[in-house]
């Protein structure tokens, strides 16, 4: 018989070990599953986690793996607010489209006009309308105790059909001979969030990344913000009585992440992506809640997963043109991999104990 | 516009038709909440149900050996879920959405070969004579028969959860948790089961989908309905019978909007699709009296 | 011959052994008490006799026949039968739902509806069926429990620390009907560690001291004084008061009104009272009554109109709790575990929990976390929290030194208002007379304190003036030296006086 021991204070050893043992299993089962399909399971595996990095054709991969990894990392670190608080915002890809909208509209607006202002202004609209997005989930649970995590979620699928709405009608490009779709932002330098270094990958989307990364970090270890987000999670009540404000908090940590969601949004409509279309959204939204676990929620820890969610994005890419992997084995793997996390998790707080005898 | 070219028969008729996979995936998540379990996982229990049936459909030529399939993938899929949330303890909320994320990986994986397959025809029944009563019967009495197993199943649960032992002892492990496991109660066997009911019923919800609606396989042909089910869930303050409500006033603006489309209705095609999505919001805020049962998505670890 | 008989049991958790070797008897009809401090091992012996805990060792016989219950079912197919102390009622059910929940071969729900009637009538316990559990006073939740008990017509029915939420008048009724039970043939555990109550009722006593049994004893010819040596075993240390001059006003309340926060809380009444400098102001009440409500309004986690509430002078209905600490008031509510302290953080992020306003525990709005440590550090040696290290977890803390570790917070943030819930539930004897010194220790110094607690000696010892809180209307002041407990379950009693049915 198996039994769980709460361990006194939460293993450090474990807590760092559990996301690296969660990786190996992913390793393993998805090379089963790959087999499973009929492909070699370690030609596979190694085309997915080390090509990317390590092939001939790495310099091209490389920088790529700034250009998945930042929106994944900067839409992961502001869930990772929310979640520590118990905040559940599970739209932030509804959030990052609508930022990516407003910011767009900012920059179509000014167009043709060169002025330097305004990309800086496109990436201060793109947080407004993210923040704004995430703000009607917010202040209807403070309003009417509404639950957040569905309404985010209704709201992401009101967010695609405004999409749809921009690409096809408000935001179609005059010039464009009637195809769906705005002008190409990446080709209007005013507007275009370009690579700040030739074939590095590096764009402002990437130095925003970064920069949010250490300010979460600072602000959870350091500022009293921070100490009050996880009061919030881990006792609601005593963080009543230490003086926080939930509705307060609901209120930040949602705006937090639709801000940063939004700008996420804002830099890839007009960088990698170039244009409002219908599908220029590929669930960054959704992969980034599997980042942000993976990262355990900490900052540091997300931009390692946010790397690692890139390669996988990459390396199945290459998986599916090499090898003729499915493009849906690569969203499996994704899955598993958080699956497994969330397992192996109990390490951390429990002890597992082998023993005869008693019934639980 | 032509508002005349909507049949309010039909518009009826077919509300019940669009109503009955969230009805049919909503009771299972009901009776798995009143276990006190949090599931999240609806939409990529859906999904698979809707691959998992449409598969076994087409394979063996009946619909209803679809649907059981439907009900066995959704219902291990659902044992995933209770394995790690009740025996690995993890945390309710992430495991439901890593559930949904993997569930619409692998119906994209497993239906790949079914793209632009048809389904087999699962014909409407005619109920004798209560079919023939003039407007109520092609509104009420013409269906194919999941539409009654929807209502069969919501009265099933109602007398479940209100009338025997074990809806009652369910219904305790769902409120406190840790007085049912004092009274010798099995917390997580009881939970392990529900989530099980919740998986099949999931299921079901999705092959309704892809084997009657549709009726074919697509891709993350769901389109958010596992979610829909969740809030329709909230709206019924845990009760099956508004259940019924919620799932029919979401069918009605789904059914209506379509009709208002295919009526060339002055709004973008765009914003009338928005509309269940938003009257589910609308919904939820209005709705949001009920009481959750007690233990609601708490883990339970049973120490001395 | 005796109903059962527990042979050498034993049982050891990981780093404790709860249970060493115990034996006694119980005989038919008899009154059986259980007599220990908090951790002596009293809940893990009746667990394992309702087959809650399966023993490492040790044997129990129940009418000659061995007695090993896998599962509290078994138990209670075999006649045993338990009233909890908390954890068994499910608020949002019927009173028939949740006894049919406790039964084995429950009749249908019309035909319990029938017997808790009969039942609870019969025994002076007047219950109604359809009543909603989370409704019901405390006094009338335990009803229900023992009903649940009675209904399956026990051998042995267990009782834990039942008086615990109980009005002085409600322990006489219920010490009627476990009389009556025993003059019926039912044999009766009787656990607690209030020793009036044992020698009031009971007809024999074990007294467990660290896991294993130290004695026993006829209570009824045996002094109270007598059995509470052989239970902590050294002479208690009875707190010192010194006489002081009160100051000056330090809290007025006026009026204070509030709605219930939620549907099983309690709405505070018009509940006026003034508590000076120096003073120690005791407040009294069975569970429920408005408790938590009123630590709510007076912290500040409850806002109330801004005059409601003045701390020394100064109107603070409106303030936040950290606005309140600024102008002196602490507190420390009943809930350790999620409330007053967050169980999965350290001890130096549960001194920042509250003390960073008055020890100025961050700077700019960063917390300097080394001055936490060093203030954490000071509560645990000045109040002798028993820690390997400031950086464990609140929640692997004993519940006696995570309550030390609470109220040292608070009393070593020098406040000018303290307000504490339950200082020492579920405290051991010597940590609870170590608070109760610090307590009056922080008056003497000159603060006015609030103490609210139910349990009523605890009250008598530390306070100067009285009130008890019923329903959320707080009566009117008494000086504690002048009150006879009688007096007290009166005042208690209020308008929660339960009709007696005989």
């Amino acid at each position: 018989m198996i039994q769980l021991e709460k361990r006194p204070e939460p293993s450090r050893a474990w807590a760092f070990a559990t996301p690296l043992l969660a990786v190996l299993l992913t390793m393993l089962f998805g090379g089963m599953l790959f087999a499973l399909l009929g492909k070699n399971p370690v030609e596979t595996i190694r085309t997915i986690f080390l090509d990317p990095l390590f092939s001939e054709f790495a310099w091209y991969y490389r920088p790529q793996l700034l250009v998945k990894g930042a929106p994944l990392v900067l839409i992961a670190i502001g869930l990772s607010f929310g979640f520590r608080a118990g905040i559940w915002n599970i739209g932030a890809e509804g959030q990052y489209i609508v930022g990516a909208i407003c910011g767009a509209g900012v920059g179509l607006a000014f167009y043709p006009m060169d002025l330097r202002l305004i990309f800086p202004l496109m990436v201060i609209a793109g947080a407004i309308g993210g923040t704004l997005w995430a703000m009607i989930p917010g202040l209807l649970r403070v309003k009417f105790g509404t639950n957040e995590i569905l309404v985010s979620l209704m709201l992401v699928y009101v967010a695609e059909q405004l999409l749809a709405s921009m690409a096809l009608g408000t935001m179609r490009n005059p010039d464009g001979m009637g195809f769906p779709g705005s002008r190409n932002l990446a080709q209007y330098p005013s507007a275009a969030n370009l690579e700040l270094i030739a074939g590095s990958g590096m764009h402002w989307g990437v130095v925003a990344a970064f920069i949010a990364v250490i300010f979460a970090y600072i602000t959870l270890s350091r500022h009293i913000f921070g100490f009050q987000v996880r009061l919030s999670g881990q006792g609601p009540r005593a963080a009543v009585f230490a003086g926080v404000n939930p509705n307060r908090m609901i209120l930040i940590c949602l705006g937090i992440s639709g801000a940063l969601a939004g700008m996420a949004g804002l830099f890839e409509v007009a960088g990698p992506a170039g244009q409002i279309s219908i599908d220029f959204n590929v669930g960054y939204g959704f992969t980034a809640i599997i980042v942000a676990f993976l990262g355990r929620l900490h900052p540091i820890g997300i931009l390692l997963a946010g790397g690692l969610m890139a390669l996988t994005y990459i390396g199945g890419e290459i998986a599916q043109s090499n090898l003729g992997l499915p493009g849906a084995a690569i969203q499996l793997l994704q899955g598993m991999l958080l699956f497994f996390l969330l397992a192996v998790d109990l390490l951390t707080n429990y002890r597992i104990k082998f023993k005869t005898g008693e019934a639980v | 516009m032509d508002l005349s070219s909507i049949n309010p028969i039909l518009l009826l008729a077919s509300l019940m038709v669009a109503a009955t996979p969230i009805l049919l995936a909503a009771i299972g998540e009901l009776v798995v909440e009143r276990a006190g379990v949090l599931n999240l996982g609806v939409e990529g229990m859906m999904i698979t149900g809707a691959v998992c049936g449409f598969m076994v459909a087409v394979s063996t030529g009946s619909p209803w050996l679809g649907f059981i399939g439907a009900a066995v993938g959704g219902a291990i899929l659902a044992l995933l879920f209770g394995i790690l949330t009740q025996v690995l303890l993890s945390n309710q909320v992430a495991t439901g959405l890593a559930l949904t994320l993997f569930g619409l990986g692998l119906s994209a994986l497993m239906g790949q070969n079914y793209i632009g397959m048809k389904a087999p025809s699962f014909p409407d029944w005619h109920i004798p004579l209560f079919g023939d009563i003039p407007i109520i019967g092609p509104i009420v009495f013409q269906h194919d028969p999941m539409v009654y197993v929807g209502l069969i199943l919501v009265a099933a649960a109602w007398w479940f959860l209100h009338k025997t032992r074990a809806g009652l002892v369910l219904r305790a492990v769902g409120e406190n948790h840790d007085a049912a496991h004092a009274l010798g109660y099995k917390v997580v066997r009881v939970r392990i089961l529900a989530i099980m009911f919740g998986g099949a019923c999931a299921g079901l919800g999705g092959a309704y989908l892809s084997l009657v609606r549709v009726p074919q396989w697509t891709e993350g042909m769901t389109a958010g309905a596992g979610w829909i089910a969740l809030a329709i869930v909230v709206f019924a303050g845990w009760k099956p019978w508004r259940l019924v409500l919620g799932a029919y006033l979401f069918g009605g603006v789904t059914v209506l909007q379509l009709n208002l489309q295919a009526a060339g209705l002055a709004i973008p095609v765009e914003y009338l699709s928005m509309s269940p999505y938003l009257a589910t919001i609308v919904v939820l805020v209005i709705m949001s009296a009920g009481r959750a049962p007690g233990s609601l998505g708490r883990i339970f670890h049973a120490s001395r | 011959m005796s109903l059962i008989s527990i042979q050498g049991l034993t049982k050891a958790y990981p780093g404790v052994v709860a249970n060493k070797n115990v034996s006694f008897d119980i005989g038919r009809g008899e009154i059986h008490a259980l007599l220990g401090e908090n951790g002596a091992g009293k809940s893990t012996l009746v667990k394992a006799i309702y087959g809650l805990v399966k023993p490492d060792s040790g044997t129990m016989t129940l009418e000659g026949e061995p007695f090993t219950p896998a599962e509290p079912r078994a138990a209670r197919a075999a006649g045993v039968a338990m009233v909890f102390q908390h954890f068994s009622l499910f608020d949002a059910m019927n009173v028939a739902e949740n006894i049919s929940l406790g039964m084995e071969n429950p009749p249908p729900q019309n035909e319990i509806a029938e017997q808790v009637r009969k039942v609870s009538h019969q025994y002076g316990l007047p219950l109604d069926p359809d009543m909603i559990v989370g409704d019901l006073s405390a006094g009338e939740r335990q009803r229900v429990e023992i009903i649940r008990c009675l209904l399956q017509s026990p051998k042995l029915l267990i009782m834990d620390e039942p008086t615990s939420v109980l009005t002085p008048q409600e322990v006489e009724i219920l010490f009627q009907t476990l009389r009556k039970l025993a003059a019926e043939g039912t044999s009766i555990l009787y656990i607690s560690h209030k020793l009036e109550e044992i020698r009031a009722l009971c007809d024999h006593a074990t007294v467990l001291r660290l896991g294993q049994v130290v004695g026993e004893c006829d209570p009824k010819t045996t002094s109270a004084r007598e059995m509470a040596e052989m239970m902590v075993g050294m002479v208690l240390h009875v707190p010192a008061r010194r006489e002081k001059p009160l100051g000056d006003v330090a809290l007025t309340l006026t009026n204070l009104t509030a709605p219930a926060p939620h549907q099983f809380g309690t709405a505070l009444r018009g509940v006026t009272l003034e508590v000076r400098k120096g003073e120690i102001f005791g407040i009294g009440g069975v569970a429920g009554n408005g408790q938590d409500e009123m630590v709510a309004a007076l912290s500040g986690e409850m806002r109330t109109q801004t005059d409601m509430v003045k701390i020394a002078g100064q109107p603070a209905g409106h303030l936040a709790p950290n606005a309140r600490r600024a102008i002196g008031l602490c507190a420390a509510p009943e809930e350790r575990n999620g409330h007053a302290a967050i169980p999965d953080m350290s001890l130096i992020e549960n001194t920042a929990l509250t003390a960073t306003t008055r020890k100025n525990l961050a700077n700019n709005g960063f917390v300097q976390w080394d001055k936490a440590r060093d203030f954490a550090k000071e509560i645990i040696r000045t109040f002798d929290v028993r820690t390997p290290s400031e950086r464990s977890t609140a929640g692997s803390l004993s519940g006696g030194n995570l309550q030390k570790f609470v109220i040292g917070r608070e009393i070593m943030q020098d406040p000018d208002v303290l307000v504490v819930n339950q200082p020492t539930w579920g405290v051991d004897a010597s940590a609870a007379a170590a608070i109760r010194q610090a307590l009056l220790d922080l008056a003497a110094q000159g603060a006015a304190v609030v103490v609210i607690s139910q349990d009523l000696d605890e009250l008598m010892e530390v306070s100067d003036r009285f009130a008890a809180l019923n329903d959320g209307k707080l009566s009117a002041p008494r000086d504690a030296a002048t009150l006879t407990i009688e007096e007290i379950g009166l005042m208690l009693g209020g308008a929660h006086d339960l009709e007696v049915a005989q």
